[in-house]
This record gives C-alpha cells, sequence and structure tokens, in this order.
C-alpha cells in the first residue's frame, strides 16, 4: 500500500490557474468550478426574482415594463432550474461520488470537463438574450407555442442554448453512469452503496431519458417557426397542446432529477447527527426507483385544463396520487432514522430537518393538486407557485445547502463558522416561509401567475411576500460569506469531521489529497 | 436557551398561520377558496377542505413524531441512540395505510369529475374566444355577441390616481347571463392559449387556437363574479379580466332585447341593471 502520503506526494503536484481550471480532468476541481458556477448563478436569478418582487410590492405598474417582467420569471426559472439545482447536484456528484464508491476519478474525465465547460458558454447565450431586439424570452420557461413563437430575435438563442445545456446534463449523467456501475471498490455491490450515488444513478438515467425528448420538443418549435412546419399550428394541422404533452413528458421527470439527489443528501445527513443507521435502507432505494418510474406517467397532471377526456383525467389524477406513497415511506424513514438516536443539531442538520418538513408541505400540496376537481382552481395560480417553491427552495435548495455546511470541511479542511452558520439558517428557515407560505392564500383566493400587477386584495400579502423574499436573499449573502470564510482558513478538520459520519469518504483525510484512492479501498 | 429555537420557532409559526388556514380571522384578507355560486364549486371547496384536513392530520402525526424525538432523543440529554435500522412489519403497514387514505379521496374526487365533464342538455351555449387581450362572447342561441375588455384607466395603473374598489377585475362588457340555467361554455382562441377562469363558479379551461373546449355551469345566486386569464398569453396577460353578472331570467330577457336594439354586435350601457 502506497497510500501514505509522503510517498505520494508527487500526485499532488497539480498545473495552475488557466490550466489548472481551463483544462482540468480532476473530478474535485471539476466539482469545484460546478458548485461555484451553481453558487454565482443562484444570485444572478435571485437578482431577478429580486426584481420580480419588487415590481409587486405594490399594484400598480412602478418599475417595470410588463413584458420584461415576463422575461423576469421566464429566466429566473431557467436560470434557477438548469444554472442552480442541477450544476450544484452535478458539482456535489463529481466531488463526491468517487470519494464515495472507492474510485480514483470519475470515469470519463475528459468529457467530464467538457460537461462542465458548455455550461458557461449556453448561459451566456441565454443571458445575452436580454440586450436583443425584441427583448429576451418571456413566454415562461415552459414555452409554450403559439405564445414563445412571438419571441423576437432571442428565439434561436433560447433554442440552442437548450440544447447545450441538455447536451451538458447528459454528459455529466453517462459520466456518473459509468463511474458508479463500473468502478466502485471491490466489496461495494449496487446494495451497500451510500444512497446519495443510488439517487443520483436513478437521477442520471431520468437525465438520459428526458432531455432528448425536451431537445426534440424545442427543435419542433424551431421547424415551426423558421422551415414552416406544422407541429404546433392548428391551421396547419398541427396541434399546440402537442408541446405540452411533449414538454411535459420531459418536465414531470425533470422535477424528480431537482428532487433526487436531495433524497441522498439528507438521507446520508439525517444518519450522522442521529448517530444512528439509516432506516429502511432497501425500502429507501425501492422507494426512490418507484418515484422515477411514476415519473413517466404522471406528466399531463401539469395541464387538467386543457381539456382532456374524462378517461385520461382519471388516469393522471390517480397515478399522481400514488407518488405519495412512496415519497411517504422516504419521510416517514427518515423520521424513524431519528426516532431514539441520540441527536445534536448542528447547521447541516437544522437544513436537513427543515428539509424534511417544509418539503412535506410540498407533498401535501402536491397531493392537493393532484386532485383533478380541485386543481382546475388551483391551476396556474399562486398555490401552485407555493407549492413548487416550497419542494424547489426549501426542498432542493436547502438540501444543496445542508450538503455544502456538510462536506465543506472535508473539501476544504477547515471548520465552518457554526454560530454564523446557525444564523444563515434561521434567517433562510423564518424568510422561506414569509415568502412562500402566504403564497398559498393569494392563490386560493385567486391571484394568478405570472401578473405584473394584481387586485387590491392581493395586496397586504404580496407586500410580505415582498419581505419575505428581500430578508431570504440578503441572508443568502451570509453563505457566501461563510463559504468564502471557511476556504480561507479556520479551524483544522479531522478526516472524520462528525463523529457519527460513515462512508469511504471520511476515511480520506480533510482535504483530500488531489488524487485519491488509486488503490481500491476493500469494503467488507 | 438554544436547545428550545426550534420549538418555540414551531409554535410561533403555529400561532400566526393555523388562525388564517381557518379563516376565522374577519379581519384578514381572503385566505382561502370561495365555496362559490354553483353546486358544483360548492362540492369543489368541500374536497379541496377535505383533502386540506387529511394532510394536516398526516402532517401533525408525522411532525409530532418528529419534535418527540427532537425534544426527547437528544445527546445533550445524555440519550444513547439505539442501532435498530429496519422492521418490515412497521414498513409494510406505513406504506398501505396509506394507500387506503388515497383511496379515500379519489373516490369523491372522480364522482365530482364526472359530473363536471357532463356538458349535455344546455338550456344555452356561450361562445368564448380569447384575444390578445380581451375576451369574446357570442351567444350562440341568441345572436349576440361583444368583446370584452378591462376597463380600469390607465391613470390608475400608473398610480396617477387612487385606484378603485375593482382595480384590474373589472370590463367594459361584462357576461350577463341566467340564474339556474345550465349554460355550456365553449372554449377557442384567437392567438396563443389563453384560459378562462371565475373561481366563483369553479370553472377553468384553456382557451386554445384552432380547437374547441367544453364545460358548463348552472349559477344559483344573482351577483358579479370576477376572474381573469390565467395562462400567460403575453405582455398584457395580467390585463383581461372576466367579469360575470348572473341575473333573474327575466331581467335576462330584458338585456338581450336591449342588446338586439342596440345595435348588432355591440353592448349596450350598462345601467339599467
Amino acid at each position: 500500500m502506497s497510500a501514505v502520503p509522503h510517498d505520494d506526494h508527487h500526485h499532488e503536484q497539480h498545473p495552475y490557474w488557466i490550466k489548472r481550471w481551463l483544462f482540468t480532468t480532476n473530478h474535485k476541481d471539476i466539482g469545484t468550478l460546478y458548485l461555484w458556477f451553481a453558487m454565482i448563478m443562484f444570485f444572478v436569478g435571485g437578482a431577478m426574482a429580486m426584481i420580480i418582487r419588487t415590481e409587486l410590492f405594490q399594484p400598480g405598474l412602478q418599475f417595470v415594463d410588463p413584458q420584461f417582467f415576463n422575461s423576469m420569471t421566464t429566466l429566473h426559472a431557467l436560470v434557477m432550474i438548469f444554472g442552480v439545482i442541477m450544476p450544484a447536484f452535478t458539482g456535489l456528484a463529481n466531488w463526491l461520488v468517487p470519494m464515495m464508491v472507492g474510485a480514483p476519478d470519475m470515469a470519463l474525465p475528459r468529457m467530464n470537463n467538457w460537461s462542465f465547460w458548455i455550461l458557461p458558454f449556453a448561459f451566456a447565450m441565454l443571458l445575452s438574450t436580454l440586450f436583443m431586439e425584441g427583448g429576451a424570452p418571456a413566454g415562461g420557461w415552459t414555452m409554450y407555442p403559439p405564445l414563445s413563437l412571438q419571441t423576437g430575435a432571442a428565439f434561436p438563442f433560447l433554442i440552442f442554448s437548450i440544447h447545450f445545456l441538455g447536451l451538458a446534463s447528459i454528459m455529466g449523467a453517462i459520466n456518473v453512469i459509468a463511474t458508479i456501475l463500473n468502478m466502485r471498490a471491490p466489496g461495494m455491490s449496487l446494495m451497500k452503496m451510500p444512497l446519495f450515488v443510488w439517487t443520483w444513478l436513478i437521477t442520471a438515467y431520468l437525465i438520459i431519458a428526458v432531455m432528448p425528448v425536451l431537445a426534440g420538443a424545442v427543435t419542433m418549435m424551431l421547424t415551426d417557426k423558421f422551415f414552416g412546419t406544422s407541429f404546433f399550428n392548428a391551421a396547419g394541422g398541427g396541434d399546440p397542446v402537442l408541446f405540452q404533452h411533449i414538454f411535459w413528458f420531459f418536465g414531470h421527470p425533470e422535477v424528480y432529477i431537482l428532487i433526487l439527489p436531495s433524497f441522498g443528501v439528507i438521507s446520508s445527513i439525517v444518519p450522522t447527527f442521529s448517530r444512528k443507521p439509516l432506516f429502511g435502507y432497501s425500502s429507501m432505494v425501492y422507494a426512490t426507483a418507484s418515484i422515477a418510474f411514476l415519473s413517466f406517467i404522471v406528466w399531463a397532471h401539469h395541464m387538467f385544463t386543457v381539456g382532456m377526456p374524462l378517461g385520461g383525467l382519471l388516469f393522471f389524477m390517480f397515478a399522481t396520487m400514488l407518488i405519495a406513497v412512496p415519497t411517504g415511506v422516504k419521510v416517514f424513514n427518515w423520521v424513524a432514522t431519528m426516532w431514539r438516536g441520540s441527536l445534536t443539531f448542528e447547521t447541516p442538520m437544522l437544513f436537513a430537518i427543515a428539509f424534511i418538513v417544509l418539503f412535506s408541505i410540498g407533498g401535501f400540496s402536491g397531493l392537493m393538486l393532484a386532485i383533478v376537481p380541485a386543481d382546475f382552481q388551483y391551476q396556474d395560480t399562486y398555490f401552485v407557485v407555493a407549492h413548487f417553491h416550497y419542494v424547489l427552495v426549501p426542498g432542493s435548495v436547502f438540501a444543496i445547502l445542508a450538503a455544502v455546511y456538510y462536506w465543506l470541511p472535508k473539501w476544504t479542511g477547515h471548520m465552518y463558522n457554526e454560530s454564523l452558520g446557525k444564523w444563515h439558517f434561521w434567517l433562510s428557515a423564518i424568510f422561506v416561509n414569509l415568502t412562500f407560505f402566504p403564497m398559498h392564500f393569494v392563490g386560493l383566493a385567486g391571484m394568478p401567475r405570472r401578473i405584473p400587477d394584481y387586485a387590491l386584495q392581493f395586496a397586504d400579502y404580496k407586500m410580505l411576500i415582498s419581505v419575505g423574499a428581500f430578508g431570504f436573499g440578503l441572508a443568502q449573502l451570509l453563505f457566501l460569506y461563510i463559504v468564502v470564510q471557511t476556504i480561507r482558513g479556520g479551524e483544522r478538520a479531522t478526516s472524520q469531521v462528525w463523529d457519527g459520519a460513515r462512508g469511504l469518504e471520511w476515511t480520506l483525510p480533510s482535504p483530500p489529497p488531489y488524487h485519491t484512492f488509486e488503490t481500491a479501498p476493500v469494503v467488507k | 436557551m438554544a436547545r428550545w429555537k426550534f420549538d418555540q420557532a414551531v409554535a410561533w409559526l403555529a400561532a400566526i398561520l393555523l388562525p388564517l388556514l381557518s379563516g376565522s380571522a374577519a379581519a384578514l384578507p381572503a385566505s382561502n377558496m370561495p365555496r362559490g355560486v354553483t353546486e358544483i364549486s360548492r362540492e369543489v371547496y368541500g374536497l379541496h377542505m377535505l383533502i386540506f384536513w387529511i394532510c394536516v392530520a398526516i402532517g401533525v402525526v408525522v411532525f409530532s413524531a418528529m419534535l418527540y424525538s427532537i425534544i426527547r432523543h437528544r445527546r445533550s440529554r445524555g440519550y444513547k441512540a439505539a442501532q435498530f435500522h429496519e422492521s418490515t412489519t412497521v414498513e409494510i403497514l406505513w406504506t398501505i395505510a396509506p394507500f387506503v387514505i388515497l383511496v379515500a379521496m379519489a373516490i369523491p374526487a372522480t364522482n365530482t369529475l364526472i359530473a363536471m365533464d357532463d356538458t349535455s342538455d344546455p338550456d344555452m351555449t356561450i361562445k368564448i374566444t380569447g384575444y390578445q387581450w380581451k375576451w369574446h362572447y357570442d351567444y350562440l342561441d341568441h345572436k349576440i355577441d361583444f368583446f370584452s375588455t378591462l376597463s380600469t384607466p390607465r391613470s390608475q395603473i400608473f398610480n396617477q390616481e387612487a385606484k378603485g374598489e375593482n382595480y384590474l377585475v373589472e370590463v367594459d362588457n361584462e357576461v350577463v347571463v341566467p340564474i339556474d340555467k345550465k349554460i355550456v361554455l365553449l372554449m377557442t382562441s384567437n392567438d396563443v392559449i389563453h384560459s378562462w377562469w371565475v373561481p366563483e363558479l369553479a370553472v377553468k379551461r384553456d382557451a386554445l387556437p384552432g380547437f374547441i373546449n367544453q364545460v358548463w355551469t348552472r349559477i344559483d345566486e344573482p351577483g358579479v363574479y370576477r376572474g381573469q386569464c390565467t395562462e400567460l398569453c403575453g405582455r398584457d396577460h395580467g390585463f383581461m379580466p372576466v367579469v360575470v353578472r348572473a341575473v333573474e331570467q327575466a331581467e335576462f330577457d330584458k338585456w338581450v332585447q336591449r342588446q338586439k336594439s342596440g345595435g348588432q354586435g355591440q353592448q349596450v350601457s350598462q345601467a339599467g341593471l
């Protein structure tokens, strides 16, 4: 065994600056790039949310033109989905999957470099549309035709940036699958893998399955616009609802792409701070797989109001309700893991607990949305906005924050500032609820989504929501500060970091050497 | 006292949120789905509240177990961790129990949905066409048709004068309909996809270019019911409201007469109503 660091120090040599970061094929460096990219885009997408909330602070049109407002809602969604949550999870996968399965690197390092470096170019292209004639895309991130066909010069740039984002995700997903299936340490059978690895394996298959479907849908729209086809044009024999079916066949698995890795993160953190093994490991794996399967047969619940036959409505209602079963199993298992544990509440655990509670609230509103007659009232209102923000912000984003606090000492070798971390948590948890909880009320009371101005009955709640959003946005600057502070220094972290943590990544020093597991560890 | 922060936060949230949810505090702005003025809308409201309370009950059970664990099973109290990590019985139980609850929800939902789907034997039919950004109404049985556009003045929108009571939910020509009649609404669009929604009627359906959707309603009470377009349809999506005025049959007949004598295709003043 040459695992002693002294014998290995020549492996520590890596190039500097451009050569290191632009040409890197190292999974840790690429993970870092992904995570910083996600952080930057988090503030870009967040700034767009702040513009939206500023306009909505009071009734009347004060600050922006309605068309620009629509561009903000459209780009806010695209940036947060493709620029923040997906890259952040890919960054976590890059850092953690090789360390968790005992592999020296990702299976396809050169492609790993490509899949990251496509992203900045794709987003430069997407954001450049803000300066184009006719303005940025304003037809919603869902891009429904015929409305999105009214986009000006920005239209082909929107389509091609979607293509590039899809390409980058598919390449990342292939890499994750190849790494997990081929590079596990001896003795690590599939049913011994950490749940984060399991959830990412399933997520990667979802990405490969549905990204090409999105590419197909937007390409059909491109040819409708420029080459005289009529896929979505009723006057030429097409059907605008066809786009929605194809889009949501992508879109529903996509929302699980945005949440399944969170389940893996929470399943790592809760046992650590409960000092107790995860309850129901195998049922967690089966539940994740069931959710992934169901995600392919529920897409039309996003479009109950388009006018479907009764049989279709009933099928999609029943299938959607079924998702509550495996999702419930997951939540019950987390609670059972905490039950009779020996709990402590460091920042990652606080975010994980908030995730379980607030994601469940998002799940409850999801169940309500499945009930078709009631959905007719909820569809396209702020109730839906509240629902998906509950699963994506205190859901996915909290899971990512929890993951960063949990693994940052491993990555940097320094402990973060625990009391600042707790401040960040409490500010985030309070403001996120102040922002998104009242959205349920305005939605139920009748406020449609994606409008820049509103009737006076909604004014009180809208102001409250905006205050919450500004607070939540500011609180994230504290997170940036904490991360930078931790990278620059702080108390040395041990290799174990958390006394209850289990898994191969904790057997490595903190920070781990540039190349790890060149000799595969043996898992019993 | 740091260890009580979480419990305090939960209690604080509950104290603020529960009265809002129950809608019992009269001073609060509208915070729940309206019961509405049709049999269907009341059924939908009942379904909504049923599922809501089921979710609350499940939430109370699960979060209470979690809260108990957070308070009692902490290391700072010297609690030693148990090491159990599976129980087939419990896992099967909490897979089956939610399934049974779901079936209990699905049955009433299916019945309501079947009732909503029955557009047969209408007493009258109105064709509704969405435009960027206004609605066109065509009373097929009465040969009346007109456009309905936002009547809120721009000066109110741009904050140059005080906003009226029905700011953004008022129109020049209201859709006048009789009460206690089964009215079928045919939805279509002239350009992009719109969606016609009046919460009090529990009717929301997309207006698609090149296709016709059907919904029906039977209003019980005279009154003015307001809604909006709910499918993003471009720049002025937020500025194409729906206003339905439900009146007695006799009054409706008079309105129809006035429409016909007032010139083909144009609505006359609302003053008489």
